[in-house]
């Protein structure tokens, strides 16, 4: 098959436009993660010497998510208020991302109110921001339209869209409104037909050697089943991009960090800018995890990408906001 | 239109209660209720029986969010917060599965038939 073919061609040879995604200079506790030839390594932590790396030609992006703007529990009692942290420090960055993605969870309970608090808050970036929901952002009864309403313009079917950056090729995925009610399966999400026919299409005139960076909310892998931390049809659209010699997938929902390597394909899921959840089977439910106060900007953070042309390893860098 | 979330919480809130068959026309005040408790990311009775006319509302008193959603669209919640609730008036019998669209592998079901029957 073609595609054999051309991952091994891929695999045998350096691939030149795989995107360096290192550390930031920019705070202090993160972990470095490099992925190269498929091995994710740390590289040490954020603030060390990989952070006075210059920055090649090339652009960074940076990810936040799981902001539930609303949420006000003990686990967290001000929700926004972290949300706004975690964008005044983007805002402080020495080296401004170019763009940044926001995961999904924006709000709690999908209400007027709290998407108007998340929007006021984004206002405050320099820069666009992308957005996808999570499963608290379409809870209203009427399936996501107030949601869709905000914020989807100009995308495709539910939500779903992808753009070009840089020479990399963003796929913003949505797998919050075709979840598989748990009554003889595990509730695992769904990204539907009508979507994989659409990424299938949008992804068949693109190169072998370009980079794709993938966003959906819930983990495209099954990161705990009896969670329904995974998404059922995942496995379709990982093979549409069989083909490409790089794929990072980045992902919400569990705030936590979890990371993954499979063949071509890195997965990584990031923190929350509003309360820590516990690890898979750690605890009986997946429910708001209350820490210390003083620990709990430790357990949140922000993520940046850092792409660059030309080299060869891939890294993603989580930062605390507490850092 | 869909119900909102009812400030009405019936009392009965035992596994499988069978509540008196009352008259089938839903008159106010009746006393046909049932409970059902979210917590810790279950349904509390996971099964409830009601007669024809019942009123059955869930509470979440768990410090997630959830919410009730009929498998085929029947009746469905917003997210309901702590504390919230949302009620459902059942007439006809039947089975009425439901699950909670914020976490899907929470699932519960309402068994409505007259009693005896």
């Amino acid at each position: 098959m073609a595609d054999r073919d051309e991952n091994e061609r891929l695999g045998a040879a350096p691939v030149n436009r795989r995107g360096l995604l290192k550390c930031m200079a920019w705070a202090g506790s993160g972990v470095l993660w490099t992925v190269s030839g498929g091995v994710p390594r740390s590289l040490g932590l954020l603030g060390e010497a990989a952070a006075a790396e210059p920055q090649a030609s090339g652009f960074t992006f940076l990810q936040i998510s799981d902001s539930h703007v609303g949420f006000d529990k003990p686990a967290n009692p001000n929700a926004l208020g972290t949300f706004q942290e975690a964008i005044a420090k983007i805002n402080a960055m020495p080296t401004p991302p170019a763009f940044i993605i926001h995961t999904g969870d924006i709000t709690h309970l999908s209400k007027d109110k709290e998407f108007d608090d998340a929007d006021q808050a984004m206002k405050a970036l320099k820069q666009k921001i992308y957005v996808i929901p999570g499963e608290h952002d379409v809870a209203d009864a009427d399936n996501g339209k107030t949601y869709l309403d905000r914020y989807g313009k100009g995308t495709k079917g539910k939500g779903w869209y992808s753009f070009d950056y840089g020479g990399a090729h963003f796929i913003a995925l949505i797998n919050v409104f075709n979840f598989e009610p748990g009554f003889k399966s595990a509730g695992l999400a769904k990204l539907g037909d009508d979507q994989l026919e659409w990424m299938e299409k949008d992804v068949k005139g693109l190169s072998a050697s370009t980079p794709i960076i993938v966003l959906a909310h819930l983990p495209l892998w099954t990161v705990y089943q009896e969670w329904g931390w995974g998404t059922e049809d995942a496995p379709r659209a990982l093979g549409y991009l069989k083909r490409f010699g790089s794929v990072t997938v980045l992902n919400g929902h569990i705030h936590q960090v979890q990371q993954k390597v499979e063949g071509n394909v890195s997965f990584h899921t990031a923190r929350s800018t509003a309360f820590p959840q516990p690890a898979p089977g750690s605890a009986p439910a997946p429910g708001p995890m209350k820490v210390p106060a003083e620990q709990l900007h430790s357990m949140l953070g922000v993520r940046t990408v850092n792409y660059v042309r030309g080299k060869s390893p891939l890294a993603v860098v989580e930062t605390p906001l507490g850092a | 239109m869909m119900p909102k979330a009812a400030i009405l919480f019936g009392a009965a809130g035992a596994a499988l209660a069978f509540v008196a068959a009352g008259p089938r026309a839903p008159s106010a005040g009746a006393a046909n209720s049932a409970a059902v408790q979210i917590d810790n990311f279950h349904y509390s009775p996971p099964m409830l029986v009601v007669s024809p006319g019942t009123t059955v509302t869930w509470k979440n008193d768990d410090d997630s969010p959830h919410s009730v959603r009929e498998k085929d669209g029947k009746f469905k919640s917003s997210a309901l917060d702590t504390d919230d609730t949302f009620s459902e008036t059942f007439t006809a019998p039947g089975e009425y599965e439901y699950f909670c669209s914020i976490h899907p592998y929470m699932t519960g079901k309402v068994i409505v038939k007259t009693a005896g029957s």
